[in-house]
């Protein structure tokens, strides 16, 4: 019976149970179905293969082995730690929405033909857009639009490219494709979209600050990863990606240093950190998808951690802008110090689980002697520390006092995120726990003293430059500055840079931005025009015009055999 | 006893229509109509039944006893065997539709009209799938298609008579174009009979006659199977009758007219000779594309919801027409597997349409607002169903798309691929206006006082019972696709000329 059951089917059918109990009853059952998922899910054995018929093809329904199995584990706890997070909303659509999404992105990840992967790719689409529209605002209803109309779209991209492929290679099984065809390329688009390739990013930017505090939790950690999981089982080792990837590494930190909304500087950071993985998949050997893997599963717990405070702080004090927040560490010393946990962690310190994971790509790509890739990923690792590392924590919660005093966030947020605090900590000093379920056999180890020495420099010395240039007053208290000072090496360059993507990135950008709004008006003005009710042809013609069209018609199909006839 | 079977199929209904009027009270015609369509239905099974012990696939029955080509013959391969089916199957569901047939849409004291034009309705759709006569098609032609002029008249609002009487015209121009191609037909061959056309016509295919008597019969049967742009008659007639009504003919009027011209194609005349030689499909494929477009945007931006769906019905028709010009054994399957889903999802929309009405008293799009929360029920089918347009996978509609689509590639038509899924994006567009207007808006408080109504209730069984039975087969047939595309590509490769 347990091995006819997919995974995450348990949290979508519990999912649905729960706006049918009692409020007490109803939260204990989200509680256990992540955990009796987890459990379930390490039951089923190594290489099942569920299979279903369905119109004369054969699904594999469920696959289960070691790739899928990490991105199960990991959902798993995502959904279990964000369910506790969100424990004290009072909104029966987030709560239903949430295991929904969670469930369908796990049952996603053990999909073993593209035909059942397009299925949960629509349902995580479809179930995620009620988070952004539980806000409940009239910017998040058109954020949500925009949101499901790209994910919808990535998931028609999705079916065209099966449908394609299948029609060229007679399978639809989801194993490695590599770019040989039409229908893998419309396929890698559709994860693109999903993974937030650079141009194919804004959806990420637009629509993850706009949801709730709680659902902004739930989609960091579902829907790209699962992008990264489609792209590292389809595509690995495609020499593209590691351009795609390095470009997603460095790009972000741009707009995310200038950026004020301290939870949209979370979403650019977002896909800074999926650029590490992009890259680890382009590299495609054992090792580098091992580092993709692990770095998936400690930036879930990390990022999570990170927006669950900025969650906290927006529940509390009701804005995440940084030139409004400052000083919240005096009454909220806990939420402070769990965010430092994560800031620590996506930066990379050592004994934290960011780097144990980034630095197995790191070393991957210089072992392959992706020397330039490298470099912009030790580029993007100063990045980070920058905008995540010390942005986050800083402006929020000391700088310039703001004179708030929010209270400390609700007990549920807290056991939340020292859960996931644990969790960081846990895999920074045990990695070993986490090297176990990796899928590849490809022996690493984080804690030598080359990597600990240089890593610390790094960021040693970041920190170094931030205290003196507080000290001497070189550091201006303004917010856009603060971010640019904090090393030398780009002090000059980076301000330079920005201006000049701003200004002329600003103006293309606006021009297409222009040109396709004149466009669409011009389309949707056109066909309402014709084919509203009062249209030509929205409203159903007189008899005697309809007449006239049969009488078109048949002539048309005489002159049509006429005119083959003299042509021959 | 198989061969009788043929016969009982129309005799039934026929003989009932008549009766029925001569019953004394409503429930009494309702339940009256209602076994005999379930009669009707458990003929059409036990039809396909022993079609399938049959070695060739056709049981014919000589009417009178009089040997064709003189006398009548009833003939039935697999395609009529499915469409009478889908025809009777769908009668028995939505029949049961009550209380009080259409409830309110139909006047007090006429109800024993209603169920006696829709026995005829039946009989006559039942006729024209079972012959094997070309001008016993017209005559059953007739008699459905008049019992469905009065049917639509039936409905309440003043604009029904005048949406019958547009329906009429273009129903008799329609008649009298195909009674023309098949007197034509008559003078060149000598002969009535479908299969005994067959044979005789390749000796005369090369004249103008026969050309002209193809385009006579391709548009007569295109104005009563709505093909853009002879579609006109439809939104007006589907949206003003009652929603029974509706339901009863979007879901197998329109289909029958399809196999009426499959049959046309391709067993009198021959896909080669009306594609290869002629290329119709020159004509048909811009049109069929240019529906599935145009009938959407229009459905796009109405302010009805019974509209909404009688302009996406064009739609899907183009679809259906689609399949049919790709000519080829997956088209024809698509074709025919979208005929039977479609009937199922256009069904189960305009019976849920019906409930709505019943209790709200309209279908204007505007008085969908926060009608999720007081009719769940109703707009849960309402949302299946439209899952079912868009064509989602698990529902009958990714079925039929995917046939589709697969049919498109097999001819390396990239482009009408992309078109189709292109065109499911519009469907998008309409099902979600729906689906927000159900969920995610508040009534006016205005409207709520104006109409001084009691508070608008979920629908009685007796209504939702029928609506879920037909959406509930949209998943149902999307999950397990045995019986339809099973069928359908028996059918398919029997019309193509290369199976039994």
């Amino acid at each position: 019976m347990l091995e006819q059951l997919p995974p995450g089917m348990l949290l979508m059918l519990g999912g649905l149970l729960v706006p049918l109990l009692p409020r007490r009853l109803g939260q204990a059952l989200m509680l256990a179905l992540p955990l009796a998922g987890l459990a379930h899910l390490w039951m089923l054995p190594q290489g099942l293969v569920m299979t279903m018929e369905l119109g004369g093809y054969v699904l594999d329904v469920v696959r289960v082995d070691k790739l899928s199995r990490v991105w199960g584990t990991i959902f798993h706890i995502a959904a279990f730690l964000s369910v506790i997070y969100a424990l004290h909303v009072d909104d029966k659509v987030q709560h239903v929405a949430g295991l929904i999404y969670a469930g369908s992105a796990i049952a996603a990840a053990f999909a073993g033909d593209l035909v059942t992967l397009f299925f949960y790719w629509e349902i995580t689409a479809i179930s995620s857009v009620f988070l952004i529209l539980a806000s409940r605002t009239a910017h998040a209803y058109s954020v949500g639009l925009r949101y499901l109309v790209i994910q919808v779209g990535s998931g028609v991209l999705l079916l065209a490219g099966t449908i394609v492929h299948y029609h060229q290679t007679g399978s639809i099984g989801f194993d490695h494709l590599g770019l040989t065809g039409p229908g893998p390329w419309l396929i890698f688009i559709a994860f693109g979209i999903k993974a937030a390739f650079p141009l194919l990013h804004n959806w990420l930017q637009d629509a993850y600050p706009a949801a709730t505090p709680t659902g902004t939790v739930f989609l960091s950690a579902f829907t790209t990863k699962l992008a990264i999981y489609a792209l590292a089982r389809g595509f690995s080792g495609t020499d593209m990606l590691i351009t795609i990837g390095a470009i997603m590494t460095a790009f972000p930190i741009f707009f995310a240093v200038i950026e004020n909304d301290l939870r949209r500087v979370l979403a650019y950071s977002l896909n800074n950190q999926l650029g590490f993985m992009v890259v680890g998949i382009g590299i495609g050997t054992e090792l580098s998808i091992n580092g993709t893997a692990a770095h998936a599963f400690a930036h879930i717990l990390y990022k999570a951690l990170l927006f669950m405070a900025m969650g906290a702080v927006l529940h509390r004090v009701g804005t995440i802008k940084a030139t409004e927040l400052g000083g919240l560490y005096k009454s909220m010393p806990l939420t402070t110090a769990f965010c430092i946990v994560g800031s620590m962690s996506i930066s990379a310190f050592p004994l934290l689980s960011g780097f144990v994971t980034k630095s197995m790509i790191m070393t991957a790509a210089i072992e392959e002697h992706h020397t330039w890739a490298f470099m912009v990923l030790l580029f993007a690792s100063a990045g980070v520390m920058d905008h995540s590392g010390i942005k986050i924590p800083f402006f929020s919660f000391f700088a310039h006092d703001s004179g708030k005093r929010p209270k400390e966030a609700p007990a549920n947020m807290l056991l939340a995120m020292a859960l996931t605090a644990f969790a960081c900590i846990f895999i920074g000093v045990y990695p070993s726990a986490l090297y176990a379920i990796l899928p590849n056999d490809a022996p690493y180890n984080a804690y030598d003293a080359t990597h600990v020495v240089t890593q610390l420099q790094l960021l040693l010395f970041a920190a170094l430059a931030f205290g003196v240039m507080l000290r001497t007053g070189v550091y201006p208290a303004e917010v856009r500055s603060t971010n640019l000072d904090f090393d030398w090496t780009y002090r000059r360059a980076l301000p330079w840079l920005v201006a000049v993507i701003r200004k002329h990135g600003g103006r293309v950008w606006q021009e297409q931005k222009d040109l396709g709004l004149w466009a669409a008006r011009g389309v949707i003005g056109l066909t309402r025009r014709e084919y509203s009710p009062e249209g030509t042809f929205g409203e159903p013609w007189l008899i005697g015009r309809a007449a006239v069209w049969t009488a078109f018609v048949l002539v048309a199909f005489l002159l049509l055999e006429m005119w083959l006839r003299v042509s021959g | 006893m198989n061969a009788h079977l043929l016969v009982l199929e129309v005799v039934v209904p026929l003989m009932a229509a008549p009766l029925c009027m001569l019953l004394p009270s409503k429930p009494a015609a309702r339940m009256f109509s209602i076994a005999v369509a379930w009669i009707t239905l458990y003929l059409a099974w036990s039809i396909l039944g022993a079609l399938g012990a049959t070695e060739h696939g056709v049981i014919a029955y000589e009417l009178g006893g009089f040997p064709p080509p003189f006398g009548i013959e009833l003939r039935v391969d697999w395609a009529n065997a499915y469409l009478l089916l889908l025809v009777s199957g769908i009668a028995a569901v939505v029949l049961m539709f009550g209380p009080g047939s259409a409830g309110a849409a139909v006047a007090e004291g006429r109800h024993a009209f209603f169920y006696t034009a829709v026995l005829l309705a039946l009989a006559g759709l039942l006729g024209i799938t079972v012959t094997g006569d070309a001008f016993n098609v017209f005559v059953f032609l007739e008699v459905s298609s008049l019992a469905s002029y009065s049917l639509i008249g039936l409905g309440r609002g003043a604009r029904a008579p005048m949406a019958a009487f547009s329906y009429l015209i273009m129903g008799t121009i329609g008649g009298t174009l195909f009674l023309l191609g098949v007197g034509l037909l008559y003078q060149m061959t000598g002969t009535l009979n479908m299969a005994d056309l067959t044979t005789r016509l390749p000796d005369v295919l090369d004249t103008r006659t026969i050309v002209l008597a193809l385009a006579l019969l391709i548009v007569g049967v295109g104005i009563k199977l709505a093909v853009y742009p002879l579609h006109q008659w439809l939104p007006n007639a589907y949206s003003f009758a009652p929603s029974v009504v509706s339901a009863f003919l979007a879901a197998t009027s329109t289909k029958v007219m399809y196999y009426v011209l499959v049959r046309i194609i391709f067993t009198i005349f021959g896909a080669a000779f009306v594609f290869e030689t002629l290329h119709a499909d020159y004509l048909l494929l811009p049109l069929s594309l240019i529906a599935m477009f145009g009938g959407s945007l229009a459905a796009i931006y109405q302010h009805d919801l019974k509209r909404l769906l009688a302009y996406s019905s064009v739609a899907q028709v183009g679809y259906m027409m689609l399949g049919l010009t790709l000519a080829s054994a997956t088209g024809l399957t698509a074709g025919l597997v979208h005929v039977f889903n479609h009937a199922l999802m256009k069904g189960g929309l305009f019976l849920a349409v019906g409930c709505i009405t019943a209790q709200v008293g309209s279908s204007a799009m505007g008085d969908l607002r926060g009608l999720g929360k007081r009719m769940p029920f109703t707009c849960a089918a309402l949302v299946v169903g439209g899952l079912a347009l868009i064509g989602v996978p698990s529902t009958v509609g990714f079925v039929s798309k995917w046939y589709l689509v697969q049919a498109a590639l097999e001819q390396d038509l990239l482009s009408v691929a992309a078109l189709i899924l292109l065109s499911s994006l519009l469907a998008v567009v309409y099902v979600w206006r729906v689906v927000e207007l159900c969920y995610f808006s508040e009534p006016d408080a205005t409207q709520v006082e104006v109409t001084g109504r009691p508070p608008v209730r979920e629908a009685p069984l007796g209504q939702l019972l029928p609506t879920w039975i037909l959406i509930g087969s949209t998943i149902i047939f999307g999950l397990t696709t045995d019986l339809t595309v099973g069928t359908a590509s028996k059918a398919a490769a029997q019309l193509m000329g290369v199976g039994p």
